[in-house]
């Protein structure tokens, strides 16, 4: 396969293995502690699992599985929100395949189309506004979710439902925002990382200033990564290069897709139609100032949220369930005292479980391998 | 068959365009339904008055072996036809597969369709002669069937059941139980096609592809590497939930782990084009014409050759072993150089949201 086969290269992949190696022998950290890169989006988390990244990785390497899987950090509140426009006559309710599963408080949008709502998969935003356009007589409602990767589409399909006048069409807006997140886990107290991977796909189209922050204040190195294998292996090779030569930088690794300054028409669309939230639930990580968007009162008659009446109930996440820590690198999926037992992606409790970007479902899935050798180190020591 | 033949009989005729809830009234409509599209299609002699079942001389039966094998599958998918086949196809070699796998030799075929009303006639005679052509091919005649009529609504155009009958040659012994570390993990071509197709053929992806379902019937192939290869320890059709589940099911079935290697595992470019796109693992895409067999290390080789030599197993390869680690548990050697574990899916597999 043209274009990606490059970029899963066995021997290239060997050669860089042995270079981080070297690298992470020359740093003093790791003779006391592993290093601990986070990586922020679901993407990477997903190509760290389908390869098998972390089982070729040294020893001295963890890699903490961060906040980056939009499906994963949606609040079971705003589920319900979805369940309840979903069931409201007359509505098409669009979303994005691997959002459906996620539970709510009473069900999952999956649960919602057995009972009889009319929920319907799409792969894109304008997929929607074309079934609006089909549909005249019913209302067709989009669920916007994602960080800025997504942003734009929806933003996008707004404008153009605007301009050709759809009037029976609207977004449930959940999309959320990666740099206030970043700083909220960087101001956690309980957490120690040594370095990020930059999510690629955010960065394509916010740049890579807007993290000038994580470097210059919080003194930590940030590699904007693709998502390819050899992409995830030479930006970590480039953040231990950072640490050995004592920097702190936003490097970037994926510059065949990311400009330095983003996407100009991408983020217009973004700011014509969206505005900043006061603030914004996370499920697991709670609410964080600034980290969401809502559609502007210009576009209000294509906003689900004033469209449709929503419950807006804040659900607490449950006790039992401990993904605010695995989101912070604090714990381990498997360390969770639910994992694998009230909480399976058959039955998933805690959000990380759900998509499969997130980190629980993805060592549940695909995961034990480093575990196992993790367990069997743990055994041969005691 | 039929010990007793009653006299021929002349077929009725259907005269509309579509199936309405008439033709499941048990009266002249449905009879005049069943007789032009269903048994003018099956039938491999002149047509007599029908029983109620199908009648079986056992002693002929017996010839063939010493068991008989007994399966039964049913057959919905939308669209009804798609490239590479159509849902009276698959409903044939569905079932006759389901019984090859046991090494069993396919005789008859059962068909129970439900059709949801506004179906129309001509589609439902082309999937009856779809049907018919396939049993030719297969070697298996259709002696029974049922039809019934539901309002609009109440099924999805059309729902195929077919059960099938056969018979185990004395001496052939598959189970999936039988799998020990050290067996080869074998599989006759291209994996996904079939599941690549039907996504494609859907339309709603806005993908145009060329890739076509895989759907045969693999009895003729089967019995070619069980002649090969007589050790043979199981064989299972990687349907829906694709080989990644039937090797959860052989791994836990026998006790044994087993690892595959991503480089060994054939795909079409198409189709590893298709699921990366779409972030779709090929490992889980269904398959209509592919199996997955353990056979014991001395003769992997013999059986890779009876495949390759069989034109429904050019592309067979050996994709791993079973070995002696944790019990059940699947894993693949990542082309990458890395390794991961290949577990059962939970629902059904969902495209991801960027």
């Amino acid at each position: 396969m043209k274009f990606a086969d490059e970029f899963r290269d066995r021997d290239k992949a060997a050669a860089l293995v042995r270079e981080i190696e070297k690298l992470c022998d020359g740093i003093e950290t790791t003779r006391h502690r592993p290093l601990n890169i986070m990586e922020v989006c679901g993407g990477h988390t997903h190509s760290i699992f389908r390869y098998g990244l972390e089982g070729m990785l040294p020893p001295a390497i963890e890699l903490v599985h961060g906040p980056g899987c939009p499906v994963c950090v949606l609040p079971m509140g705003r589920v319900d929100d979805c369940v309840a426009i979903a069931e409201q006559p007359g509505v098409i309710f669009t979303t994005f395949g691997d959002a459906m599963r996620v539970l709510g408080s009473r069900k999952s949008l999956m649960q919602a189309k057995a009972d009889g709502a009319d929920v319907r998969m799409v792969y894109s935003p304008m997929d929607a506004l074309a079934l609006a356009r089909k549909n005249p007589g019913r209302e067709v409602v989009f669920f916007g979710l994602g960080f800025e990767t997504t942003m734009p589409s929806t933003a996008l399909t707004v404008l153009q439902a605007e301009a050709d006048g759809i009037e029976n069409f609207s977004v449930f807006c959940n999309h959320i925002t990666i740099v206030p997140t970043i700083k909220a886990i960087l101001d956690s107290p309980d957490l120690h990382l040594d370095g990020f991977l930059g999510p690629g796909h955010v960065s394509m189209v916010i740049g890579t200033a807007p993290y000038e922050f994580i470097a210059s204040f919080y003194r930590r190195p940030m590699v904007v990564a693709g998502f390819e294998p050899l992409d995830v292996l030479q930006s970590i090779w480039m953040i231990l290069k950072q640490i050995s030569e004592g920097r702190a930088e936003i490097e970037n690794q994926y510059t065949r897709i990311v400009p330095k300054a983003g996407n100009d028409p991408a983020l217009a669309a973004v700011a014509k139609v969206y505005e900043l939230r006061e603030f914004f639930e996370w499920r697991g990580l709670g609410s964080i100032d600034h980290s969401g968007v809502r559609v502007r009162d210009e576009y209000a008659r294509f906003d689900a949220e004033r469209k449709f009446s929503v419950p807006n109930i804040k659900i607490a996440d449950p006790k039992s369930c401990q993904c605010g820590e695995v989101l912070k690198g604090v714990l381990k999926p498997w360390q969770c005292k639910v994992f694998g037992t009230l909480c399976t992606p058959e039955t998933p409790l805690g959000a990380l479980m759900v998509s499969p970007e997130g980190a629980c479902a993805a060592y549940y899935q695909y995961g034990g391998v480093k575990r196992q050798a993790h367990n069997e180190a743990a055994t041969a020591v005691s | 068959m039929n010990i007793m033949s009653p006299p021929p009989r002349k077929l009725g005729r259907i005269h509309v365009p579509a199936v309405t809830l008439a033709h499941g009234g048990g009266g002249k409509a449905m009879k005049d339904l069943i007789d032009d599209v269903f048994v003018s299609a099956f039938a491999t002699d002149t047509p007599r008055a029908l029983e109620d079942q199908a009648r079986f001389d056992l002693a002929a039966l017996a010839a063939h072996g010493d068991r008989l094998a007994f399966t039964t599958d049913s057959f919905v998918v939308d669209p009804l036809f798609f490239p590479g086949g159509d849902i009276g196809k698959l409903a044939v070699f569905g079932t006759v597969n389901d019984l090859a796998v046991g090494g069993a030799k396919p005789l008859y075929l059962s068909c129970a369709v439900v059709i949801e009303e506004g179906l129309k006639i001509e589609e439902l005679r082309r999937v009856a002669q779809s049907m018919a052509a396939a049993a030719r091919r297969a070697g298996v005649t259709i002696v029974t069937g049922d039809t019934k009529v539901v309002q609009r609504g109440a099924c999805d155009k059309l729902f195929i059941t077919t059960t099938g009958v056969g018979v185990i040659p004395a001496g052939v012994e598959l189970a999936i139980g039988g799998i020990r570390p050290g067996d080869g993990i074998l599989v006759n071509g291209l994996l996904g096609d079939h599941g690549a197709a039907i996504l494609a053929a859907r339309g709603d992806l806005a993908l145009e592809t060329e890739i076509e379902s895989d759907c045969a019937p693999l009895h003729g192939l089967i019995d070619a590497v069980l002649k090969a290869a007589p050790a043979t320890r199981t064989i299972r059709d990687a349907t829906r939930g694709g080989i990644a589940t039937v090797l959860n099911e052989m791994a836990e079935a026998s006790g044994v782990a087993i690892e595959i290697d991503e480089a060994a595992t054939p795909l079409r470019e198409e189709v590893r084009g298709f699921c990366e796109i779409l972030g779709l693992d090929p490992l889980y895409l269904a398959n209509e014409g592919k199996i997955v067999l353990a056979v014991p290390p001395a003769e992997i080789q013999a059986a890779l050759a009876a495949m390759r030599a069989h034109p429904l197993g050019a592309c067979a390869m050996l994709v791993g072993h079973a070995h002696a680690g944790e019990q059940g548990r699947v894993t693949i050697q990542t082309a990458f150089g890395g390794k991961r574990i290949v577990d059962m899916l939970v629902g059904e597999q969902l495209p991801r949201i960027c």
